[in-house]
């Protein structure tokens, strides 16, 4: 009895086996690499990472880009700020303290109802509510109060002067009389958003894929690709494998598995820039790593181009600060080249003696040190054992540990952890949290314990003021004290690489932060594709 | 069989009871930070006073033993509470994903039994011959591959070289609606990596079973008495032989939850398990308790099926046990 369903269920599934067959089979002659059949108005790419919600009240798309949701700004491909759901890019008031944006007229949420100035003040109040769970709350930290003037002015006031504040207002805005009505942290709106954006979710399957269909009525004119997918794919390899078998478009891929499509005619590989960054803390606390000299000494001693070369198979750079070398906010001489020799004679005068054993001590305290990275994470294992071989050369020891956050974490003020950050959008995002003094130790701001004072009084200044010359002047001071006093080593910049087909035509990429947002890689403008047919 | 029933039901309030507060006694203990696992990477960036209001809304401040009765009453008022990882109510993140899981493991579960019958009983009808030793090396050889490994290795041949089955996920990537005959062809790999993990036990098992029974004194009685060898082997051995198997199908469940983990994993199969790792990892004790409930109970109820099978199908086994 029970074996009569099973049959017609294999029955069901050996025929629908062979259709897929006969469909699969007629692909790979062709050369458009449509896979399976599917209409040229329609996009897979396969993503490593799913978010945790849709809802830009806990978080998600809070760096701008959101593809169901606008902003009041928005970036276009240099990352330059350009207006969205505003007319314009805001009036600053002279103190600094007052934002003002005039908001675009006409625009309708996907559900039909119009978008105003409140629905702008609902999603900013929400976020700060201490009720609501959103992790990234600290990033609005300068806002101090949100006001709509009519229908089409929302004007926000700053608790105190912060130059890069527009930068904060790319993220996404929420209908209030949807979201406004439920659980802020639970509801349904989390899974089923409703936003402004060139796309409409059609379904979210989590640990499968999220769909997504063009929005019609988009005030920035209808998308081309109509039908757009994101699969989650978690494994490398098998995202690989889905994008070799036309079961994807296209696919984020680590730089050996990119390389295996180097061969393939019709798919195009993108590097995308980052402000990803790999650093080594030396916390201050350390006796060894808090040593001026040996900070200085394994700054010049890290060989960067070889972890470039074997590490990242050449696509990323060698990083000397958080700023990448070809940004514009990179302060040009500040490039340490590789020195074994000057590195051993800082160590030598400061006087750090090796030992029998060739490592070097002082005042009987070896110059050791462990170095902690995450447990998993082969990017930084790598880096973390580049580095430890690196120091040996100049006599210093470190000891390369693993383990998870919770691990590192109590051991952060002492040891030194092989971390990882980066945020094209200012460089008050990295900097600010990275050096600054009086948040050493503050959750995981300024990991090193770093305590410089001028350059504490660089960046207060460089949020102080919206004048470039003076913020590029403060920063240029930042990068500077680095190369004297530097509290971290940085190794490398990352770049994301993407294999996509070439049906889509020539794609560009933004400038990437660490995160692997969902609009991150070629698609970031999946809405301006223009498909071949 | 109602006083066995009855009497594993009620023995089964205080196995969950105990099962529940032992997963939130060793979530509790566990290294991972809720709050961190909550923030993600934006965490990374938060200020300590943020990351302290998040720990107290989202309640995981409080003792142990409150936070355990608090989810216990109201999940007896079929309030399930809300999965901090996934920000929906529990009771929505299981009902939209048991029933892949289930029909995964099902069709894994079958195909795995009446295949491991049948290639044992072949096996058993004439040991040591080539059939027996082919069968059994690939078993023991199957017994020693891990799911996530046969996953890949399946995904290679049937996806990327033949091109005959879809890769994963629950329908083709590019469509939105789910149709049978799509689920159908997405569920052939996954079930059939199940199945093939499950496999060798049900094999080695059923010639074990069989070749004894096959060696009893009423077998070869029977036989002796000149029934046709398909009877002997159908009618008699098959009978008693299959006893351990039943219950050996009590008593895979666990692994066949564990297994289905690993495979929901590679293909992307929107069930159940990849919740579970999320949950675990995440240390989302709400969701994490509802898991474990649902797993207990899987694996009460398997081993009562095992027990009501082998009274069935041996009268002498009462139902007392």
């Amino acid at each position: 009895m029970v074996v009569r369903p099973a049959r017609g269920a294999t029955a069901v599934a050996a025929v629908a086996a062979l259709s897929v067959t006969a469909a699969a089979c007629s692909a790979p002659g062709g050369s458009g690499g449509v896979g399976k059949g599917r209409a040229p108005s329609s996009a897979v790419v396969g993503i490593a990472y799913e978010p945790d919600t849709l809802s830009p009240l806990l978080g998600y798309g809070k760096d701008g880009n959101s593809k169901i949701f606008d902003g009041l700004l928005t970036h276009d491909a240099d990352m330059e700020l350009k207006p969205a759901l505003a007319t314009a890019l805001p009036k600053v008031s002279a103190d600094g303290r007052t934002y003002t944006y005039k908001l675009r007229d006409g625009v309708r949420f996907s559900d039909g109802k119009p978008f105003s100035a409140k629905d702008v003040v609902f999603t900013y109040e929400t976020i700060l509510d201490k009720k609501t769970n959103n992790a990234s709350k600290t990033e609005l930290d300068a806002v101090d109060t949100v006001e709509a003037k009519g229908d089409d002015t929302v004007v926000f006031r700053l608790k105190y002067p912060y130059a890069p504040f527009a930068e904060r207002t790319v993220l996404p805005i929420a209908p209030e009389h949807i979201a406004g009505r439920q659980d802020v942290n639970t509801g349904d709106f989390t899974t089923k958003p409703v936003g402004t954006g060139p796309y409409t979710l059609v379904k979210w399957s989590k640990g499968e894929k999220l769909t997504f269909k063009a929005n019609s009525r988009y005030w920035g004119g209808a998308p081309k690709v109509r039908n757009f997918t994101m699969a989650v794919v978690k494994d490398d390899d098998v995202r690989a494998t889905r994008l070799r078998s036309g079961d994807l478009d296209g696919a984020i891929l680590p730089p050996d598995l990119a390389a295996t499509f180097k061969s393939d005619g019709d798919k195009k590989t993108y590097a995308a820039r980052t402000f990803d960054y790999r650093v080594v803390t030396l916390p201050t606390g350390n006796k060894v790593a808090g040593d001026t000299a040996v900070r200085r000494a394994l700054d010049i001693g890290v060989d960067r181009k070889a972890m470039v070369d074997s590490i990242l198979y050449g696509a990323g750079k060698e990083a000397y600060g958080p700023v990448p070398t070809d940004s514009p906010w990179f302060t040009e001489g500040t490039e340490r080249t590789h020195d074994l020799a000057k590195a051993r004679k800082i160590l030598d005068d400061a006087g750090w003696k090796a030992g029998k054993d060739g490592i070097r001590a002082r005042n009987g305290v070896r110059a050791s040190f462990p170095l902690w990275y995450l447990t998993g994470d082969k990017l930084r294992q790598d880096h973390a054992l580049a580095y430890a071989s690196d120091a040996k050369k100049l006599g210093i020891q470190i000891k390369v540990e693993s383990g998870t956050w919770e691990v590192i974490e109590p051991r952060m003020p002492k040891d030194a952890v092989l971390a990882g950050g980066g945020s094209p959008a200012d460089p008050d995002f990295d900097q600010y949290t990275l050096l600054k003094s009086s948040l050493a130790g503050d959750g995981f701001n300024n990991m090193a314990w770093y305590d410089n004072a001028r350059v504490d009084e660089a960046l207060d200044a460089a949020r102080r003021t919206d004048d470039h010359d003076r913020r590029k002047a403060a920063y240029d001071t930042v990068q500077r004290e680095l190369v004297k006093n530097p509290g971290y080593t940085f190794l490398t910049h990352i770049d994301h690489l993407y294999v996509v087909g070439d049906r889509f035509g020539d794609l560009t990429t933004q400038v990437e932060p660490h995160d692997h947002g969902l609009a991150s890689g070629p698609w970031w403008n999946v809405e301006k594709w223009q498909p071949a047919s | 069989m109602a006083r066995l029933t009855g009497r594993r039901i009620l023995f089964a309030v205080p196995v969950l009871a105990t099962v529940t507060f032992g997963v939130f006694a060793i979530a509790a203990a566990s290294p991972f930070d809720p709050v961190k696992a909550y923030a993600g990477t934006a965490g990374l960036t938060a200020s300590q006073d943020d990351l302290d209001q998040l720990r107290a809304n989202l309640g995981v401040d409080r003792p142990l033993v409150t936070r355990w009765w608090d989810w216990l009453t109201s999940a007896l008022q079929g309030d399930l509470g809300d999965s901090s990882v996934l920000r929906q109510p529990v009771a929505d993140v299981v009902g939209e994903r048991i029933g892949w899981s289930v029909l995964l493991a099902a069709t894994a579960f079958l195909a795995a039994v009446l295949l491991g019958t049948a290639l044992g009983v072949l096996a058993a009808r004439r040991q040591g011959g080539w059939l027996d030793r082919t069968v059994s090396a690939v078993a023991y050889t199957l017994e020693a591959a891990p799911p996530f490994w046969l996953g890949l290795l399946a995904v290679w041949l049937f996806s990327l070289k033949l091109g005959a089955l879809p890769a994963g996920g629950l329908t083709d990537t590019g469509t939105t609606t789910i149709t049978a005959g799509q689920v159908a062809s997405h569920l052939v790999l996954p079930a059939a990596v199940l199945a093939v993990s499950q496999l060798p036990w049900f094999v080695l098992y059923v010639r074990q079973g069989v070749g004894h029974a096959l060696e009893e004194d009423p077998v070869r009685g029977a036989r002796a008495r000149g029934l046709a060898p398909r009877t002997v082997l159908i009618g008699h051995a098959l009978r008693s032989g299959m006893l351990p198997v039943l219950t050996l199908i009590g008593s895979r469940v666990p692994e066949l939850i564990t297994g289905a983990l690993l495979v929901e994993t590679v293909f992307s199969w929107p069930g159940i398990a990849a919740a579970t790792v999320q949950a675990a990892t995440s240390v989302d004790f709400p969701l994490l308790a509802a898991l474990t409930v649902l797993a207990t109970l899987a694996v009460l109820l398997g081993n009562l099926a095992a027990d009501l099978l082998y009274g069935l199908a041996d009268p002498r086994v009462g139902f007392d046990g």
